[in-house]
């Protein structure tokens, strides 16, 4: 057993564990204000007040939300397949965080403040329980792993979302939401095609999936002052795939103008018409994560993720670097959100399979065209 | 393999969240049950029939095609990875004939689903 608890992997499994906690506890708070801002900007741009009474200026008001869902009624309908139907919330929620473990939040070997202290305390403790531990945290690498499949990793989870979605609208055996689940598979599995064609142009120039490495290599610049950021990489190439992306990914995450699933107007809520309580938070936060991810993805493989001016000088700079982008990702969404109306679902299917896809494709050869000639 | 390890770590950890919660609420939230609220939601009436009907084949035919174009799009991933080093070695033209040779393929049944109209859904 002592050979156990002092053996490395034992160590790394304990510090693994300790960084996806803290990374979840940031990630959803981050999903909780999201949920908030975008509360108070639809508000701004509607012309009306938003939350404001729960704490100063609202601020409080995720934690209220919160407490409700965990005080409401929690509804089984009798016509329900009981067991699919419970399954579904977790199906769709689970492999949308399990994404978290490879976002590049920021450099690696990044000098930890109180490091040289935490560990001798932490040795400390583990010689006073009897173990001989040697724990060195002077400097922490910015993710909890990487590696050299990090994004194939994240599209498999992320693609995996759709079995709960179309389970959750079978099972719940109401019109409304079989519609809502065939409707948002139908929609995610059209825009994952583009969405996985779009990265080629990516990979194309980073030679590798992983994620940290994609980082990495866009650091720098050209000329001096043009950011080596893969957007602006293989020119148009790189500009055409981060357009790619982005339709894609709105449309992959169900967010408007691509909500058809939840179209209130015609389909209540959509594959979760028939949850109530946290089953239905599940579903909430899952679009969240999801929306999360998407931005991560975004900035990371176009926009240079945690790269920035005097990154390499100060280290902890390259994470704010990073939630800064991500953020705009995020209120791009909510603005896009209070501006744009809704598509017909034929106008969305025309626009998946005969003007993203097929430029998505053409957009490799492109890629391909100019890598020959330049790299 | 060290670095696989957190995936089953973080499996473990997210999927006891997501039971917790579904136990939880059905636990501490109160439960008043009446006929009305255990039927399947509807607007205004009493749902006629049950909701698993046939629904159109075009979504079938979508998740097929998805499968063909996707195991495609894999397959164009390696060869992005191994880009630069092929350029390097082999003749810059071969490197990009053989891939559009595939992508050409691709393109061909693509045309053909489109003229065949499987992407026509206001009809």
């Amino acid at each position: 057993m002592s050979s156990l608890l002092n053996s490395i992997d034992f160590q790394y499994v304990i510090g693994a564990l300790v960084k996806i906690v803290v990374f979840w506890l940031l990630i959803m708070m981050i999903v909780a204000y999201t949920v908030y801002a975008e509360r108070r900007v639809l508000a701004v741009i509607q012309n009306r007040l938003g939350p404001n009474r729960v704490g100063w200026q609202g601020l409080l008001q995720p934690f209220a939300d919160l407490i409700k869902f965990i005080f409401k009624e929690d509804i089984i309908p009798l016509s329900v397949n009981k067991w699919l139907y419970l399954i579904a919330p977790v199906v769709v929620l689970v492999p949308a965080m399990m994404v978290l473990i490879v976002y590049p939040f920021g450099p690696e070997n990044v000098p930890m403040p109180f490091g040289a202290e935490i560990s001798s305390a932490i040795n400390w403790l583990g010689s006073a329980i009897g173990f001989d531990w040697n724990i060195k945290i002077d400097t922490i690498d910015l993710h909890v792993t990487n590696f050299n499949i990090g994004l194939l990793y994240v599209f498999a989870l992320t693609s995996l979302g759709v079995y709960g979605i179309v389970i959750a609208g079978w099972s719940s055996n109401s019109k409304y939401s079989l519609l809502g689940g065939l409707r948002s598979s139908a929609q995610m599995i059209s825009y994952e095609l583009a969405l996985s064609l779009s990265v080629i142009a990516v990979v194309i120039q980073a030679g590798t999936l992983d994620l940290v490495k994609i980082v990495d290599q866009q650091s720098g610049a050209w000329f001096g002052f043009i950011p080596k950021w893969n957007i602006l990489g293989l020119f148009p190439a790189g500009l055409i795939a981060f357009i790619v992306y982005l339709v894609s990914a709105i449309a992959e995450t169900n967010r408007v103008p691509f909500d058809l699933p939840e179209a209130e107007t015609e389909l209540v809520a959509g594959f979760h018409t028939e949850y109530s309580a946290l089953k239905f938070a599940l579903f909430f936060m899952a679009e969240y994560v999801n929306m999360m991810t998407v931005s991560v993805l975004a900035t990371s493989l176009f926009l240079g993720g945690w790269n920035g001016p005097f990154v390499s000088d100060f280290k902890w700079l390259g994470p704010v670097y990073f939630l800064l982008k991500v953020f705009f990702f995020l209120f791009l969404y909510i603005w896009i959100r209070g501006t744009l109306p809704r598509f017909r679902y034929d106008q969305l299917m025309n626009f998946g399979w005969k003007i993203l896809l097929p430029t998505a494709i053409f957009n490799i050869v492109l890629a391909s065209i100019i890598g020959i000639i330049f790299l | 393999m060290k670095e696989y390890l957190p995936i089953l770590i973080v499996f473990i950890f997210v999927t006891g969240f997501a039971v917790t919660n579904i136990i939880a609420s059905h636990l501490i939230g109160r439960r008043k049950n009446t006929r009305a609220k255990l039927m399947p939601y509807e607007c205004g009436m009493d749902p006629v029939g049950s909701a698993h009907q046939r629904f159109s084949v075009k979504f079938y035919l979508v998740a097929m095609l998805f499968i063909l174009f996707d195991i495609e799009a894999i397959f164009l991933v390696p060869w992005a990875v191994v880009f630069r080093e092929l350029i390097q070695r082999l003749s810059r033209p071969f490197v990009f004939i053989e891939m559009m040779l595939f992508i050409g393929v691709l393109l061909v049944g693509y045309v053909y689903v489109w003229k065949k109209g499987l992407f026509e859904w206001n009809s």
